[in-house]
């Protein structure tokens, strides 16, 4: 029973990340109307930037937390702007491609130089040892990602369901031409949120790279699974995309408990249960 | 998914675009390095083995003599389909006549079957199961580095010597694992330890906490790790962060590069056993090799013992070759021929192919340098004990191989 606990435990950790991420593709994918495939990349970049941060700068990773996520949440705009922006209109496999396309360069370039093993990066002075629960040991990293980002995933979800900004910004996805009938700039709007759902990405990054491995393909390896989330979750649907994120981690640990075997494949086996019988989704609107 | 077709498509394009024929008895020859080119064993074996490739022929003076050596390479994804299409096609299409490198034992053992049937050969130096020169051995293979018996009474071995009386396995799920995880049980049990339990993991898992978990509850005083490259890396790394390292149980990293040691740090690293066959600061003669290797590396790294065992075989080979003055293309006669031949390059020494295939050399039990002990960028290992070539691998009259029973 207690080994069942820490596997519920862990299931959250997890969780936080698949959460963290899901809800940058579910907000650019409600607003903009663009698959990110590149998100994984994204997420990768973020890791990398807190290694180059604490590396060449000797920035540690508290700044890592801040710098990481506007670095390359400015980079995901300037792809917003220069690329993605030419796909608006059209159909959504153009931008699911597109993004691909760009994913696998990124992934490219840094794989040529960094190889595929990765690079080390410690767990921040304040945040090492962990703590005796009585049924597991609990590392205070993996504690403090649970707590950090259940508070960026509710602002996350206020700053877009229940601020003024936000009802912009759903406004301007459900009819850009009546918002900008009122002086509202729906294209610096959607480029923001871009950046957003970017910055989401990378913040996700800085958090996993004292767990993982700073490495290449660690976002190829996560957007597959992530993507299922977003699948089952609904696309589209911010507080879905957390409750799933959070669920599936769990869902997946106890698999690890029961079935080891299967715990790479139960999340997709539940995106079919749940495509055949909620084709939107758990919480996704009919459209 | 579609990067991997891409992928696959490329590989194959790149094959026939340099695709010509041969003829018995001629002096063309082409090799044909298969590996994990992307994923998370391409830095232990990868790009590297294919640069390890090209040394081979120039050290070889072949070319010198009149002979033509191509070099092809493939992405086989670490999936045993992936890798039988590429080997398939080339063989068949593009005359490819060694199959050098083929880490992932699963895709290796598929390969195998099909070199076979083939009469092609494989050098194997990247796959770790033993079972290629035990019961799933044939005429057209050579093992070359290292196999799961080596590791087993490398490391498995010596820490249940020290203490080590009760052991967890996390295995990956897998051909390789599996093949470990029974030969070190094997060498514990021999020892005088037993094995409490193990847990299964998928190839590729970047999560381990609740496996390890399950390890800390097991209250063995070694945890082995039956599992290799970026799957080691992500267990002692967080092995750390749950404290299992302090709580008093030990990390048996059973297969480990210095490629995995390079990613994780040598303060994560430190202490640790492991046992290779090869290590870059052995002796002038792996020095001076490693250093020509590593000047062509884009990222300066030392070479693993797979990709040294790559220029070994390779280098080998090419002496049959020159022996023979021609190309005979027929896989079963060279892989006879080279087996009469003793081994001995600077870098893995003198040694010897057995009639299973299983070539043998000393291994090396080494534990890893703390940052302090370090020198510099590398400079990663100190010697903990020499295992004679007799003593690292299956011996002959117990190995299951059925070309023996002849």
């Amino acid at each position: 029973m207690q080994a069942l606990y820490a596997q519920l435990l862990v299931g959250l950790i997890n969780g936080s990340f698949y959460a963290l991420l899901s809800l940058g593709l579910a907000v650019i994918f409600g607003m903009l109307n663009i698959i990110n495939f590149a998100h994984g990349a994204l997420y990768m970049m973020g890791a990398f930037c807190a290694y180059f941060l604490l590396n060449i700068f000797g920035l540690n990773y508290w700044y890592a937390l801040i710098i990481a996520p506007i670095v390359v949440g400015i980079f995901g705009m300037v792809l917003e702007r220069t690329l993605l922006k030419q796909l608006a209109g059209l159909d959504h496999l153009y931008g699911l491609l597109l993004t691909f396309g760009i994913a696998l360069i990124i992934q490219g370039v840094f794989q040529n130089y960094f190889g595929s093993s990765g690079l080390p990066y410690a767990i921040p002075p304040q945040l090492q040892g962990g703590m005796n629960l009585g049924f597991m040991f609990l590392p205070v990293y993996r504690g403090w990602v649970v707590v950090f980002s259940l508070v960026v995933c509710i602002a996350t979800w206020y700053l877009i369901e229940r601020t003024r900004l936000g009802a912009y910004l759903r406004a301007a996805t459900e009819n850009p031409n009546l918002v900008r009938a009122f002086g509202i700039n729906v294209p610096r709007m959607i480029t923001l949120t871009y950046g957003l759902g970017i910055g989401l990405a990378a913040l996700a990054g800085v958090l996993s790279a004292p767990i993982n491995q700073v490495r290449p393909l660690m976002g190829a390896d996560l957007i597959i699974v992530v993507f299922a989330v977003v699948v089952i979750g609904g696309m589209g649907s911010i507080m879905g995309s957390i409750i799933t994120g959070f669920a599936l981690g769990v869902i997946e640990g106890l698999t690890k408990y029961f079935y080891p075997e299967a715990s790479n494949t139960v999340v997709f086996v539940l995106m079919v249960l749940v495509l055949l019988v909620k084709p939107t989704g758990l919480t996704g609107r009919a459209t | 998914m579609n990067k991997k077709i891409s992928a696959l498509m490329l590989g194959t394009a790149l094959a026939l675009a340099v695709g010509t024929g041969a003829f018995a008895g001629d002096k063309v020859v082409k090799i044909g390095v298969l590996n994990d080119m992307s994923g998370l064993y391409a830095d232990l074996a990868g790009p590297g083995s294919v640069i390890a490739a090209h040394m081979a022929i120039e050290d070889s003076g072949l070319t010198k003599k009149g002979w033509t050596i191509d070099v092809v390479s493939a992405d086989h994804q670490n999936k045993p389909d992936v890798g039988v299409n590429i080997a398939r096609q080339w063989i068949d299409v593009d005359k490819v006549d060694v199959l050098a490198d083929v880490p992932t034992s699963s895709v290796a053992l598929a390969v195998s079957n099909l070199v076979k049937e083939k009469n092609s050969i494989m050098l194997n130096s990247g796959a770790g199961s033993s079972d290629l020169t035990n019961k799933s051995c044939t005429p057209n293979t050579i093992h070359w580095t290292y196999d799961t018996y080596t590791l087993a009474h490398g490391t498995g071995t010596a820490l249940t010597k020290s203490g080590g009386n009760t052991w967890f396995f996390l295995t990956a799920d897998y051909a390789f694992g599996a093949a470990l995880e029974r030969d070190t049980t094997a060498a514990v049990e021999a020892a005088g330890g037993k094995v409490v339990g193990a847990v299964k993991h998928p190839l590729n898992t970047a999560d381990f906490s609740s496996f390890l978990l399950q390890a800390q509850a097991s209250k063995a005083k070694v945890i082995g790790l039956a599992n290799a490259g970026g799957d080691t890396v992500n267990a002692i790394k967080q092995a750390a962060e749950f404290g299992i390292t302090t709580g008093g149980q030990k990390l048996a990293s059973l297969l480990m590069f210095i490629s995995d040691v390079h990613a994780l740090g040598l303060q994560t690293a430190k202490g640790l056993n492991l046992t290779e066959t090869f290590y870059w600061d052995l002796n002038d003669g792996t020095r001076a090799w490693s250093k020509r290797f590593q000047d062509r590396m884009k990222n300066h790294a030392m070479p693993t013992m797979v990709q040294a065992g790559v220029y070994s075989s390779l280098l080998h080979y090419f002496k049959a070759l020159d022996q023979l003055g021609e190309n005979p293309h027929d896989g079963a006669k060279m892989v006879a021929k080279m087996k009469t031949m003793p081994t001995d390059d600077p870098i893995f020494g003198k040694g010897s192919i057995e009639p299973n295939g299983r070539v043998i050399h000393p291994a090396y039990l080494f534990e890893v340098k703390s940052p302090a002990e370090s020198k510099g960028p590398w400079d990663y290992y100190k010697l903990v004990a020499t295992i004679p070539a007799n003593e690292a691998f299956t011996p002959l009259d117990k190995s299951t191989c059925p070309l023996l029973k002849k």
